[in-house]
């Protein structure tokens, strides 16, 4: 019955998406033609476009709760529960495994943007009316595709008759607490940029590009750009201790996957914040809003189409990659064919000097789609190349050394763009405002090069430049009075902070872990970094679905307490997998990460052991980011309700 | 014309991401060995009366055929080489980590068609060969160079290939 109530949600919801679009499409031309436009019956249809998109949010919302439930009561008669879940599973996988799976995390996607569909047409208040009705039209249209995606292609409500007495469980290397928030994370970023994407739309239907639309559209990039950063900083944390390799960042396909709508969610927020205060950038801002939807349309093809080869080995299936390709060709083809033909008409906005904080803003966007470009060219190019009959495949030494430069140029600029007048200003004047953090480049670069000789130059120029921005970042609170000072100048405050941070750890990572490989014998300490690592002994251990061997290790720092670490070698039964659960200790200066390997048959076990100085800032400035993106939009909606409430007083 | 641009590039990359998903990308790693000489190995006979492998060549083709008894995709893959032996090729088995006594009930339940098994008690002939596990088949020529490796178990449709190969290195 509940499995039948969901899909009867899922139907009712599609009905409404497709009544939302209609309404909207009849109702723009009246808007538009008359603002107020409201007396005949048509013009109470039209008033019906909000309750529609809220209901149709709460129906897909409801769908999702009950498959959340089919989950959780492992009702063994729905084929995608018995596919994917088990009786003895934990509460939580039961709870999470409801988007671990193809379908699942299809219908996951629609609700998010049902919901978020719902939440513009509750809370937009500043959008002209006909640029609403066109907005909540787009996105009907976007959840339309995915409807239809869900019931005619992924149905997750499939009932399976006879019912099994057991389901086939749950892959082992998902049963993490990180499965529970790593998809929805990013999938609230990816729904976030589609609303972006449908404000985008809207706009350049009605041709209304300007300040206010880019207040409107602001607090969703924000949004989905914040979620898109935590969803990238724990996957990557996550990769970092999972998979037992010492990396943090791979650049496999579905990493670059969710780096490439951050990168322009990134641009996006920063040209949209130009829109909004200096009505310019009316076109780019557009034209990004519309590539940030279509990295994340990208990115969910190539997980679900399964198409690169990946550490998120997702099965290949040509069906449902052609109807997300045939969603990307309409809604992206769509899009950018409008684009061609309106956006010539839109006005063009206000100039500006190359030295302006404008000017810095374009460099910065410039940058970001340079580095754009090189991922996406670097992810797709085993697919051009398998075409002309190569095979191959795009690694690190190719992403690090074409991106990392034009990463660092990007800092520089970061660091200076925060300091610049809008409009136009002064290079000398510049300078003088730069002099600290100039500084604090010179005395680091100095400083490495002479009690840290030998260190290559990109990280050695991270390590410069990181530090020269964490002096820029904070440069712009100098002498102002902190307490009147807005939340959202501390959120940019923050998140440059935070970039630098990042910077630091990446820099540092790079230039001074050390690694080594031995074949240990028990009791033999072994020296890695500051520390003398001894193997005291290995222990079987034996878990609820696997059973592993366990390495006792103590290791010491000069003459410290001995610090105990237990990575293991983990063998699963079913399937059979067997996995490296890496163990590390977190230090103040850094972290020791160790992995137990094969033994040699002569009473020696391998042994891989890192220290890696100042790894974890590498994720601390990425929850900084954050952090900041937080700051920010709680600092705007807090000015735009004190501006309401002005407002409502005069 | 400028403002088509975008939409000319999205073009593309569709165009790209479509081949792709229509004509999956071959994801086998290609054996370094082909085309190269067969590793210089020589195993002992495994069963009394017929003769070891080794690698020297004697001009004429043959495949050699890492297998053992303990190994269940050996016994699918029997009755494609029992076809290949019937369409007149030579099969050298290698028998990794095998007792003679196993290998006999393995031959008398699934069929013979070896002209020579070697033994290989450790398993360092197969891993001179570059095979990772059983069965591996090389396609080799008469002058003992490898003409192909074929990894997991020969496949019914897979015979013809392999003597259309073999055929043409005649």
């Amino acid at each position: 019955m509940i499995a039948e109530a969901g899909l009867a949600a899922l139907w009712l919801a599609a009905a409404l998406a497709l009544m939302q679009l209609a309404i909207a499409a009849i109702g723009v031309r009246r808007v538009m033609a008359e603002p107020d436009f409201q007396t005949e019956l048509s013009g109470h249809l039209l008033a019906a476009v909000r309750p529609v998109a809220i209901v149709q949010g709460v129906l897909a919302l409801l769908a999702m709760v009950l498959l959340i439930t089919v989950f959780v009561r492992t009702d063994m008669s729905v084929l995608l529960v018995a596919e994917n879940s088990h009786s003895e599973k934990p509460l939580l996988y039961k709870f999470a495994g409801a988007w671990g799976n193809h379908e699942g995390s299809m219908l996951l996607w629609v609700t998010i943007l049902g919901v978020a569909g719902a939440a513009v047409a509750i809370f937009e208040r500043s959008l002209a009316r006909a640029t609403l009705i066109a907005t909540l039209g787009a996105q009907a249209m976007i959840a339309l595709g995915f409807y239809a995606f869900l019931l005619f292609s992924s149905n997750p409500f499939t009932r399976l008759d006879p019912a099994p007495v057991d389901g086939q469980g749950l892959n082992p290397l998902l049963q993490d607490p990180g499965l529970a928030f790593h998809p929805p994370t990013l999938y609230i970023g990816y729904v976030g940029i589609s609303v972006a994407f449908s404000f985008a739309v809207g706009a350049l239907v009605t041709r209304d590009v300007g300040p206010a639309f880019a207040r409107a559209m602001r607090p969703w990039v924000l949004g989905a750009w914040i979620f898109l950063t935590l969803g990238i900083t724990a996957g990557s944390y996550w990769a970092y201790y999972e998979l037992g390799w010492g990396g943090w960042w791979f650049w496999d396909p579905v990493e670059n996957a969710s780096l490439m709508p951050w990168l322009a969610a990134t641009a996006l927020l920063h040209s949209v914040t130009v829109l909004a205060t200096r009505d310019g950038l009316r076109a780019w801002t557009i034209m990004l809003a519309v590539v940030a939807f279509s990295m994340s349309m990208i990115g969910t093809f190539l997980v679900r189409s399964g198409i690169l080869t990946s550490v998120h080995a997702f099965a290949v299936d040509p069906e449902r990659g052609s109807f997300i390709l045939a969603l990307l060709a309409i809604y992206i083809g769509g899009a950018l064919l409008l684009f061609a033909a309106r956006v010539g008409t839109v006005r063009a906005g206000n100039t500006f000097d190359l030295v302006s904080r404008e000017g810095a803003l374009v460099a910065n966007n410039l940058l970001l789609s340079v580095i754009l470009g090189i991922v996406l060219i670097g992810t797709l190019y085993p697919i051009i190349a398998a075409g002309f009959g190569t095979q191959l495949s795009v690694g690190p030494p190719f992403f690090n050394k074409a991106a990392g430069p034009v990463a660092l140029l990007l800092v520089a600029i970061m660091a200076a763009g925060p300091l610049l007048r809008w409009r136009r200003d002064e290079a000398k004047a510049l300078v003088a405002r730069m002099a600290i953090p100039i500084a604090a480049t010179v005395v680091a670069l100095a400083g490495f090069l002479i009690f840290a000789p030998g260190i290559d130059l990109l990280p050695l120029l991270g390590l410069a430049l990181a530090a020269g921005l964490a002096a820029a970042s904070v440069a712009p609170l100098w002498g102002r009075n902190l307490r009147r000072t807005p939340l959202f100048t501390y959120g940019m405050v923050i998140s440059h902070l935070g970039i630098a941070v990042s910077l630091a750890g990446m820099a540092s990572d790079s230039a001074f872990t050390q690694a080594t490989l031995v074949a240990a014998r028990v009791g033999e300490p072994q020296r890695v970094g500051p520390y003398s690592v001894t193997l005291d002994g290995i222990a079987p251990v034996i878990g609820p679905n696997w059973s592993a061997l366990e390495a006792h290790l103590s290791a010491r720092r000069g003459s410290g307490a001995a610090i105990q670490l237990r990575p293991q070698a983990r063998f699963f039964s079913n399937p059979v997998t067997s996995t490296s659960e890496s163990a590390i200790a977190t230090m103040l200066d850094g972290q020791l990460y160790t992995v137990i390997g094969q033994p040699d048959g002569a009473g020696r076990w391998q042994l891989r052991l890192w220290w890696k100085p100042f790894v974890t800032l590498i994720w601390a400035g990425g929850a900084l980011i954050a952090l900041g993106g937080v700051l920010s939009l709680l600092g705007r909606w807090l000015r735009e309700r004190r501006a309401r409430g002005r407002e409502a007083e005069a | 014309m400028r403002l088509w641009l975008p939409l000319l590039a999205f073009a593309a990359l569709l165009a790209v991401v479509a081949t792709a998903l229509y004509k999956p990308a071959d994801r086998a790693v290609h054996s370094a060995l082909v085309g190269q000489p067969l590793p210089a190995f020589r195993t002992e006979p495994l069963l009394a009366g017929r003769p070891g492998v080794a690698s020297a060549a004697d001009g004429k083709p043959r495949l050699i055929n890492v297998y053992a008894s303990w190994c269940l995709p050996c016994i699918a893959e029997a009755p494609q080489l029992m076809r290949l032996k019937a369409a007149g090729v030579r099969i050298d088995g290698i028998a990794v980590r095998d007792t003679p006594e196993a290998m006999r009930q393995f031959l008398a339940r699934n069929g013979d068609p070896y002209a020579a098994i070697g033994a290989d008690k450790d398993g360092a002939v197969q891993l001179a060969l570059g095979s990772s596990g059983v069965p591996e088949t090389f396609l080799v020529d008469g002058r003992g160079h490898i003409l192909d490796q074929h990894i997991g178990d020969i496949r019914a449709d897979e015979v013809d290939g392999i003597l259309k190969t073999l055929g043409q290195a005649r």
